[in-house]
């Protein structure tokens, strides 16, 4: 081993501006630590990417009020999920006005400005924020406990090293908590940023002043490709987008960039983003293995939180990330506040972290919902059941010379048409009311 | 909208370019023996990989470091890590 008695010793060194990242370093830097907050871009928030909902529980416990002040875009107060079929859609439509009011339930975000946002509060905490500094690897002592990064010639040493560094956590990897990701535990996630005029949105969406949608879409959107779309409405764009199961896309050999034109192109999303104009395209990986791909969270003298620790919820109606990346970060700020207490940084020091865990939001969601992940790969979702749900619809409102059937009869024809037999419905209804 | 090209949408976004440092490098004598799929050819979002004249190459420049292509290759054939630090894409809205 290196000596290293003559490098910069922090109390805690933070990688990855991103949400987790900052609500961590915030966090600690309040109760007086030494923080450095190390950002690969040139500005937090500037490698992020999300579809972009905020559910605000969590930094509303750690910031009160926090929309005030932060770069919000529009609260979620209509709440649509589409079924899709190549030429026909079913739409769940609800809205609530106890979501336009405080404490709101949820916002739209854009990374670039509301991560940026953080990082300040950070900053205006005491942690000193360091961008455009990419971290190649953690720094080992004796026993092969973590003491720090180093980032090309530079490093850095602390009692504990945070690693919030997103989906892909090349830090978890090498500090030995994880390791390689199966493609069928991730999601590729792509995204179009399309500028209208605030009021054409707002008309378009039946929105009030700052009220937004946040639309969910299934079946035809991602050509049957397990997975989703969303469209959300922010002040002046509209971010549209898919998420698509990493193992499904490479057997169906699809390109994820035609697969959101056509998603685009498609009569009822067309009509929404009518007359728009692009102006960003990004694409991230999306946690979505659930229970299954959560890594070991503590090593000697590091933690994982957010993104990096798998942290993700989809149940179809809303794909969660962000507030669970917060949640995870407020555990890890307290596992630490209590290990440096005892001044041991081992993985039995840090150990709370996990225990806070398990006892906090974070991971009773993650175990509710930990069969969703397997009752989403079922392919009827994608296929047969859009297609159901729009026959059905379609012989409900078509009328011509033959007598009418029964509800009931349309239905099994249906079924029996799409391939579906009585046994696969009632399993996949019974496994749907069990995992979601 | 009307369709956009995958190398059209790229050039509304903003870009750092770390000029004469990749950040990717495929090992072709990998990807010739252990690799049927070819996945990095479809699934990047950015379109990064190509053939051409029968190899497989990298356009780093436009990409948006989502990290696919390293999750998709079977055969670890391909070196892919962030750019340097301050380079690479810049989500101004993200």
């Amino acid at each position: 081993m290196t000596d290293h008695t003559s490098v910069d010793k922090f109390d805690v060194i933070v990688v990855g501006a991103g949400v987790a990242g900052s609500t961590a370093a915030y966090l600690l830097a309040r109760q007086g630590l030494q923080v450095v907050l190390i950002e690969r871009g040139p500005y937090p928030g500037s490698k992020n990417l999300s579809g972009g909902v905020l559910y605000t529980h969590s930094l509303h416990q750690i910031l009160p009020n926090f929309w005030e002040e932060a770069p919000v875009e529009r609260c979620i107060t209509n709440q649509v999920v589409i079924f899709m079929t190549g030429s026909a859609h079913f739409n769940i439509d609800y809205k609530d006005e106890a979501f336009s009011k405080a404490p709101y339930n949820a916002f739209t975000v854009l990374r670039g400005k509301f991560d940026r946002w953080l990082a300040e509060q950070a900053e205006a905490a005491g942690a000193i924020l360091v961008p455009r500094i990419r971290v190649d690897r953690v720094l080992r002592g004796h026993q092969g406990e973590v003491i720090g990064i180093a980032a090309g010639e530079e490093e850095m040493l602390a009692d504990v090293v945070i690693a919030a560094d997103g989906a892909n956590s090349f830090l978890a990897q090498e500090a030995g908590l994880r390791g390689r990701i199966p493609t069928h535990q991730v999601g590729v996630g792509v995204k179009e940023l399309i500028a209208l005029p605030r009021e054409t949105i707002e008309e378009r969406f039946r929105l009030d002043g700052r009220e937004g949608a946040a639309y969910a879409i299934v079946g035809y959107a991602t050509q049957g490709v397990a997975g989703g779309g969303f469209l959300y409405t922010n002040l002046d764009t509209i971010s549209a987008g898919l998420v698509m199961r990493l193992d499904d896309l490479v057997q169906n050999k699809l390109k994820p960039g035609d697969v959101i034109e056509d998603f685009l192109s498609q009569p009822m999303i067309a009509g929404l983003v009518k007359g728009g104009k692009l102006v960003e395209y990004g694409a991230h990986l999306v946690p979505e293995g659930g229970l299954a791909m959560m890594p070991r969270l503590v090593a000697d003298g590091i933690l994982v939180v957010g993104d990096a620790a798998g942290l993700g919820v989809n149940n179809g109606f809303v794909i969660r990330g962000m507030d669970l990346a917060i949640g995870s970060a407020a555990a890890a700020a307290e596992a630490i506040l209590e290990a440096r207490a005892r001044n041991d940084f081992s993985t039995g020091g840090l150990g709370d972290y996990a225990q806070k865990l398990e006892k906090s939001f974070v991971l009773a969601d993650m175990r509710t919902y930990a069969r969703t992940p397997e009752f989403f790969s079922n392919d009827r979702l994608y296929h047969a059941y859009p297609a159901m749900l729009t026959d059905l619809m379609r012989q409900i409102y078509t009328h011509h010379a033959v007598p009418r059937e029964h509800l009931v009869s349309m239905f099994s024809r249906s079924a029996r048409e799409n391939g579906v037999s009585l046994f696969d419905l009632v399993r996949d209804l019974f496994s749907g009311v069990r995992s979601l | 909208m009307n369709k956009m090209s995958v190398s059209e949408r790229l050039g509304v976004n903003k870009y750092e370019l770390d000029e004469g440092h990749p950040h990717i490098e495929v090992h072709e004598d990998i990807c010739r023996v252990k690799c049927k799929d070819l996945a990095c050819l479809f699934v990047c979002p950015a379109n990064v990989y190509s053939e051409q004249n029968g190899h497989i190459v990298a356009d780093w420049a436009g990409c948006l470091e989502c990290g696919t292509c390293k999750v998709a290759c079977p055969s670890d054939a391909l070196d892919w890590f962030y750019p340097r630090g301050g380079f690479g894409v810049v989500y101004r809205s993200g």
